[in-house]
């Protein structure tokens, strides 16, 4: 293996860089830009195609970027949000690599000025009846709770998902949304020529050495000795760091400033050079190490965590010491911006290695073929007829809501802290968090949403389901979407089978968030999601943030009284393909996804957003996987509450049950407000059904006149409740 | 009236102690920083939840060597009232203030969730406006909360009226199902000899609000105003 290979680069990228600097880079040089140019720092596979999303708003303030995104939630507040993901870390060290991905998440938000205010995250396993994945699963768990826990944000939401196809590469996907004053932004930039270069934090040492590049190739059965590429956290470390950095945000001393996250201080350097067109000179040997006998390669690659470079104003460096000192955090200054546009590197003064930051910070763009496909003509092809209707609807439906995908996730939010800072209205279990904005009388609403096999069926319309899924979620709160940050997890991108998978993704959520109305601010992109066996499902999580105007609108999917009438915004369809009724059920994962017209999805929502404002609704509950009856036992479980309901369609009952058609949201209201809703639903010319009345203690379902559900709501509780409790074996 | 919120480096719910005591309960309050040397100024102290130096090497055992916890001790000594919220009650044991400790939960996971607890006592600051055996709803959000002490002590312990607080289901039962962390005899909080001293592992400061589920925290905030009132009267006499 030449030199070049074994830090990542391909013969071409290795001759192009040769060219850029009119010689051969030496070691240190060839290592910054192994990381640099790796997948996971570059995004030389996807910046191209992420051209498409629509990223503006006139609420923007920071798009797509910089450290994290920022939308204006008015009253001179602004939140913002990034969502991250650790996913080949938690596959070989999952406590460690879990709690580090939030961390570094934590630090995105609070690098941009905002203070954290929110942390949810997005998971994928394997099935729990397989060991390892329990192993990984409860560790990667209790990783995200001791480190959001310890720094004290409250992790409010997210969702869970178990598919085989994520057994030997799980996701971690790890969000936070931050608060701040819309004149207080920071930024990743480095200006000023002579200003000081300031690395601020903990120590660096030998930890995660060349992560960046680790993560940007397959996971295989040598990636065990890679371990030395997962990271250490320190929480305690980052909740110091937090409170010095905004500390300092309060003085007017800081220029710029950026974390240290993949890539380390190569990264840090660059791209904050390279967006002020400005250049950093640095000595290694004026960095706090960990360890003694640092090489400079060793220096400038290491992923060690709760480290901040801060660009000061010349003459403001005791400032930052005073503060530091205060929390009991180093604070030193490693170098100063240069006009030369050049990242300088020195060992006691001797130069090791000088390049131009831009050409770390952009790396040449990487094309890629794509290609349908060849598995997906023989999955959507679903031959329905073959597909037996089953005796016992009860039955169906207590399975459906034991399934791991479905039932409650106390087991794990219960070991996160999700009440820390008291501003938690809605707690996890809902169908979105919402969070007070102290001070004033709104509220956000945040979610993060995928239906992965949806997006293995089909891509594009899966990724749109994403969207639509999100902000339907939000707008059952009461909340309207603001603004998204993608989290898009696929297999190999070299692979064109993979790389279409990319690209329709891209089109789908594109298309979703132009006709819905909400820009996407911030994201990552996670390829080489696959083991030696197979390659995951496209998996492109949509984090939402929506504001809540009024906190007297917030709505949760609680059934509240008895004699409430139960109304059914949207249409049921006969769709079964891809739906968890014909996984749990029939074993079966294939078929077309559910149709999804995106104006009638907008229509939906705008219709239900403005019901709640008019205070009409007294539930709101989104209709998704598990279909009607999973959702009416839902709303029963969370309402204490049982409901008695009519429903009519020429169809197959399973269908009508648990198919998971789109554009559907149940409602509950004040009977009396019935013909006022139906007046309004024939206004916007919207399909509706009056589906029943709020009442009694048991869930009953007639279809067609035929009572095909009726079962008591202790039993749909303890199947939905305690199935992940026992699959975990407490 | 002045409480005093104690700031060590990883308290992460000084702030929320601070927001309850002012905004919901109208008191004037101030934040100590962990080196500062004068408590004088303070009617009552508080010790907050979070990770104080991470908790490393054990919950509360680095924070009782703070600076300012040798004037706390003081504090406490002279009767004033002390109130150590979750991982301030760990640093209260640890520092001797308070008997027993805090060991991990029972199933050794972290537990974040609403409780009900008993009131055992109406005879201390921070109970005094409750009735006896009055159910409180208030969240606990801890991983090292399983009360221990030996029998000797703890039979001392009923003796004197130190138990405060008892897990207990929705009717006051204070059955095996109600306890969320195996501590002993259900305990949830405790008070030293004197009484002024208390340490609880639920939160009142997150229950001062209807829209977060519970407002029974006030309670006992509204308690110990209503004692240091009582007092500053007698002090005027």
């Amino acid at each position: 293996m030449t030199l070049y290979e074994m830090v990542g680069l391909t013969s071409d990228e290795y001759e192009l860089i040769v060219e850029l600097l009119g010689r051969e880079p030496n070691e240190l040089e060839l290592n910054m830009y192994g990381v640099m140019w790796s997948e996971h720092c570059s995004y030389k596979h996807s910046r191209s195609l992420l051209k498409e999303f629509p990223t503006s708003g006139t609420h923007v303030l920071q798009g797509p970027g910089e450290n994290a995104g920022i939308v204006d939630i008015g009253n001179g507040l602004a939140i913002a949000m990034k969502i991250e993901s650790h996913n080949h870390p938690s596959a070989i060290e999952p406590y460690q690599g879990a709690a580090t991905g939030v961390g570094g998440i934590i630090r995105d938000i609070f690098t941009m000025g905002a203070r954290p205010i929110a942390l949810l995250n997005s998971l994928r396993f394997g099935n729990l009846d397989d060991r390892h994945t329990r192993y990984l699963f409860e560790k990667v768990v209790q990783g995200i709770g001791d480190y959001g826990n310890c720094v004290g944000i409250p992790t409010v939401g997210g969702e869970v998902c178990f598919n085989n196809c994520y057994k030997e590469n799980p996701l971690v996907n790890a969000m936070c949304v931050g608060l701040i004053k819309t004149g207080n932004i920071k930024k990743g930039t480095a200006t000023g020529i002579g200003n000081p270069v300031m690395l601020v934090g903990s120590t660096t040492g030998r930890d995660g050495m060349g992560g960046a590049s680790f993560a940007s190739v397959e996971l295989s059965n040598q990636s065990l000795e890679k371990r030395s590429a997962v990271q250490v956290g320190d929480p305690f470390m980052e909740k110091l760091l937090l409170e010095a950095c905004l500390e300092l945000f309060e003085t007017d001393s800081v220029v710029g400033i950026q974390d240290l996250g993949a890539a380390g201080l190569t990264s840090a350097c660059s791209e904050t050079a390279s967006r002020g067109n400005s250049g950093i000179d640095l000595d290694v040997a004026f960095v706090p190490k960990r360890e003694e006998g640092m090489s400079p390669v060793e220096v400038m690659i290491s992923e060690s965590q709760e480290r901040m470079l801060v660009i000061v104003k010349k003459g403001n460096e005791a400032e930052v010491e005073r503060i530091f000192n205060k929390w009991g955090l180093h604070s030193v200054v490693i170098g100063h911006v240069t006009g030369d546009k050049m990242l300088t590197v020195r060992e006691n003064g001797t130069i090791v290695a000088q390049v131009p930051a831009k050409s770390l910070a952009e790396a040449p763009v990487t094309h890629t073929e794509s290609k349908v496909p060849s598995y997906l003509k023989e999955l959507v092809k679903l031959e329905s007829r073959a597909i037996p209707i089953p005796e016992n609807m009860n039955e169906v439906l207590l399975k459906l809501l034991a399934s791991p995908n479905i039932t409650s996730k106390e087991w794990v939010y219960q070991q996160y802290d999700y009440m820390v800072r008291t501003n938690t209205v809605v707690t996890p279990g809902s169908d979105a968090a919402v969070i007070s904005i102290r001070g004033t009388n709104k509220a956000i609403a945040l979610t993060t949403d995928c239906n992965g096999r949806y997006c293995f069926l089909n891509p594009k319309i899966g990724s749109a389901i994403s969207v639509a899924e999100a902000a339907r979620n939000l707008v059952c709160t009461g909340a309207k979407p603001l603004a998204i940050t993608d989290g898009l997890n696929f297999g190999n991108p070299e692979s064109p089978e993979v790389f279409w998978q990319f690209e329709q993704a891209v089109k789908g959520i594109s298309e979703a968030c132009q006709i819905l109305g909400i820009p996407v601010i911030s994201g990552n992109v996670s390829f080489y999601n696959e083991s030696e066996s197979n390659a995951i499902y496209p998996t492109p999580i949509i984090g939402m943030a929506g504001l809540i105007e009024n906190r007297s609108h917030i709505t949760t999917p609680g059934f509240k009284n008895k004699g409430d009438v139960i109304v059914l915004i949207g249409e049921n369809k006969e769709e079964l393909g891809g739906s968890e009724y014909l996984k749990v059920i029939h074993g079966l994962e294939k078929g077309e996804v559910p149709q999804l017209d995106l104006e009638v999805e907008r229509r939906v929502q705008a219709f239900c957003l403005e019901c709640i404002a008019d205070g009409l609704v007294k539930s709101a509950h989104d209709c998704s996987d598990g279909g009607l009856a999973v959702a009416l036992a839902e709303s029963c479980i969370s309402g204490n509450i049982g409901a008695e309901l009519h429903v009519n369609k020429t169809m197959r009952t399973d269908a009508l049950l648990f198919g998971e058609s789109q554009s559907r949201i149940i409602i509950s209201i004040d009977a009396e407000l019935l013909p006022t809703i139906i007046e309004k639903a024939h206004t916007k010319n919207l399909a509706y059904e009056v589906l029943g009345t709020v009442t009694g203690q048991a869930l009953r379902i007639y279809v067609n006149d035929r009572l095909e559900i009726d079962t008591p709501l202790e039993r749909i509780r303890q199947a939905w409740r305690e199935a992940l409790k026992c699959a975990m074996g407490k | 009236m002045k409480f005093g919120v104690v700031v060590f480096p990883g308290s992460n719910c000084d702030a929320d102690s601070y927001h309850a005591l002012k905004d919901v309960m109208g008191q004037e309050v101030e934040y100590i920083w962990h080196k500062e040397q004068n408590v004088d100024r303070f009617d009552c102290i508080i010790l907050p939840g979070g990770f104080s130096y991470g908790d490393y090497l054990r919950c509360g055992a680095i924070a009782r060597f703070s600076p300012v916890m040798d004037k706390v001790v003081k504090f406490a000594d002279s009767g004033k009232p002390v109130i150590g919220i979750c991982n301030g009650f760990q640093i209260l044991t640890e520092a001797g203030l308070l008997p027993g400790v805090l060991t991990q939960n029972q199933s050794l996971k972290f537990i974040c969730k609403m409780v009900s607890i008993r009131i055992e006592n109406t005879n201390t600051p921070f109970t005094e406006l409750c009735s006896k055996k009055q159910v409180l709803k208030i969240p606990i959000a801890h991983g090292d909360g399983n009360y221990y002490v030996d029998k000797d002590t703890l039979k001392e312990m009923e003796k004197n009226g130190q138990i405060l607080f008892r897990y207990c289901d929705n009717d006051g039962e204070t059955s095996e199902k109600a306890n969320p962390n195996g501590s002993i005899e259900n305990i949830a909080g405790i008070c030293n000899q004197q009484g002024n001293v208390i340490g609880m592992m639920p939160h009142p400061e997150r229950a001062v609000d209807r829209a977060l589920g519970s407002e029974d925290g006030k309670t006992l905030f509204a308690s110990v105003i209503h004692y240091l009132e009582r007092s500053s009267v007698y002090d005027s006499l």
